[in-house]
């Protein structure tokens, strides 16, 4: 009797292992920025619906807490909207993980005002500007006399640390600049308010708000992806090390013919 | 099983729901302090406290959380000066003056206004509200305390009315028919013994509806504009302890001094809450002692 009870638990043990084993090689956990949350969201479903063996969850949280996660083992895949940093390297590397990058799509970041606005383009230096409180009106630019009402994003979010790198060079915004919590929340404002500027991603630019050339350059697809258009910047997906199994397979996915159809779909820039 | 085991059965039984609530309660504040406390290694208590600027990401970080504080007691004041007039007259008629069929249909109406979801107030005061208030007060941009007030002044009303309405209900009837013995009419008799009578319930449903006010999040978050500047005027954008930690919160890394930092804001809107029962409590057992 005790004989066939080892038996049956040593057989329970080994067919659970084998299943915990096939799980985890069906398994992929991908997480980070919200920016690129849809695409792979959307990449996820399309891909499950081909190989319904795998399993796929994908949470936001940001690009720090992606990496963070990568860093720490939770997550297979994470997905960023900035390169990783120094000191996150450094951290993986202590931790023994070694993060390889992967281009997944472009993003641009469109500035925008209420299309009423007669100012149609801005230089760089007078977008910083803008955003520190050096300049308040829009007379000061070539436009009506009229205060500027600023709006910004939360400090927390990708689209902000991008802005905050690529125009205003890690200065601060004015501290009574206006805070909205997403891009969609900007571009309403932006609809409502004549004097306002604010940025968004590109897939948010719509006929009711009025994206403006920066450096004599229209963000497009275009010139999103020749780089000539500034204020962009590429989106990517990091793994431990070259990736394995289902994680090669979905970053492949990913940068197909066919996730990159997704990318464009999403609003966003596809690399080919 | 004899009467008074069972007796005691009965009661264990009703213990353990009331001791899990405390149980929650500290295990909620333990972690509040645990998250919120290292921030204090970084920068101290006063320039928490007392700074005037809140940059928690830049090179080197500043935490302070002065404009928050006050862009919270501000937008809290505006909506008490409309929900309080509002809400304790609504109360006053629908227990005294109204007859039984209007208050019938007006009090259900008044308590579904507090069953709307906040992010529905919210959207309404962004598209609807405030390019009015834009408009008619001439600024530039309508997202400000003032349309914030505008909008939780109208989603405290259910919270006064229903309490004080409660409260004023509650008035022996001994009282007014003292009142009208002694030749008051319905008016002074409300004004002079319903009202001082009902005083304690009154203040209560008062700093309850205030409570509501200043945990409101999202309908802030939406409509108050959001820059954390120290406010000088109704119309200017105003940003909150609790949008702040809303917006920031999603995408702050855990263990960061930025995601501490938010924790101690949840610390200093616990402490203010905490605070407000207490003078709710006081106030009440106040009246109560002068009613003898």
């Amino acid at each position: 009797m005790k004989r066939v009870i080892l038996v049956i638990v040593a057989l329970a043990f080994t067919l659970s292992l084998k299943i915990a084993s096939v799980h985890a090689e069906k398994k992929l956990v991908i997480q980070g920025s919200t920016t690129v949350l849809p695409i792979a969201q959307k990449c996820a479903e399309v891909f499950m619906q081909k190989y319904p063996e795998a399993n796929i969850s994908v949470r936001g949280g940001g690009s720090g807490v992606g990496i963070a996660a990568l860093i720490d083992g939770i997550c297979d895949v994470a997905t960023s909207s900035r390169p990783i940093k120094d000191k996150e390297i450094k951290k993986a590397v202590e931790r023994g993980v070694d993060p390889v990058a992967y281009v997944i799509a472009m993003d641009g970041i469109a500035v925008i005002v209420h299309p009423s606005n007669p100012v149609n383009e801005l230089t760089l230096s007078q977008l910083k500007e803008i955003y520190t409180g050096k300049i308040s009106n829009w007379g000061e630019l070539g436009g009506k006399n009229q205060k500027i009402v600023v709006i910004s994003r939360d400090v927390a979010s990708g689209t902000f640390e991008c802005f905050n790198k690529l125009v205003l060079k890690k200065q601060r915004v004015r501290p009574d600049a206006l805070l909205q919590a997403s891009n969609a929340a900007v571009a309403s404002t932006i609809k409502r308010t004549k004097g306002a500027i604010g940025y968004v991603g590109l897939g948010y630019l719509s006929s009711e708000v009025k994206a403006l050339k920066i450096e004599g350059i229209l963000p497009s697809e275009d010139t999103v992806l020749k780089g000539t258009y500034p204020i962009s910047r590429p989106l990517f997906m990091y793994t431990n090390g070259k990736p394995k199994g289902l994680a090669k397979d979905f970053v492949g996915f990913v940068l197909s013919k066919e996730g990159q159809r997704i990318v464009k779909e999403q609003g966003f820039v596809p690399l080919k | 099983m004899k009467r008074t085991q069972k007796e005691n059965l009965i009661k264990g039984f009703f213990c353990l729901p009331a001791s899990l609530s405390i149980f929650f309660l500290l295990g909620i504040v333990m972690v509040l302090f645990k998250e919120g406390l290292p921030i204090f290694k970084v920068t101290s208590l006063k320039e928490f406290l007392f700074g005037k600027f809140w940059y928690p990401t830049y090179e080197p970080p500043e935490f302070g959380i002065l404009p928050l504080i006050l862009g919270s007691f501000l937008v809290t004041f505006g909506a008490l000066v409309i929900s309080v007039p509002l809400g304790v007259a609504g109360a006053i008629y629908i227990s005294e003056v109204a007859s039984p069929k209007i208050k019938e249909f007006i009090k259900p109406v008044i308590e579904l206004l507090a069953g709307i979801p906040s992010v529905v107030y919210g959207f309404f005061g962004m598209v609807i509200v405030a390019p009015q208030v834009a408009k008619i007060f001439n600024l530039a941009v309508g997202l400000n305390a003032f349309t914030a007030s505008l909008i939780l002044g109208i989603m405290a009303i259910p919270t006064i009315t229903s309490i004080s309405e409660d409260a004023i209900s509650a008035v022996p009837k001994k009282f007014k028919e003292a009142s009208y013995a002694l030749g008051a009419n319905k008016w002074e008799t409300i004004l002079r013994v319903i009202l001082p009578a009902a005083g304690g319930g009154i203040t209560t449903a008062v700093i309850l509806g205030m409570a509501r006010v200043y945990g409101e999040t999202m309908t802030v978050l939406m409509v108050a504009g959001g820059a954390a500047v120290i406010p000088h005027s109704f119309f200017e954008p105003v940003r909150t302890m609790t949008a702040t930690i809303a917006a920031e919160m999603g995408e702050a890394v855990a263990g960061s001094t930025h995601f501490y930092a938010l924790f101690a804001i949840a610390i200093v809107l616990f402490v203010i809450t905490l605070s407000f029962n207490i003078l709710a409590d006081i106030l009440s057992q106040r009246f109560r002692k002068r009613l003898g």
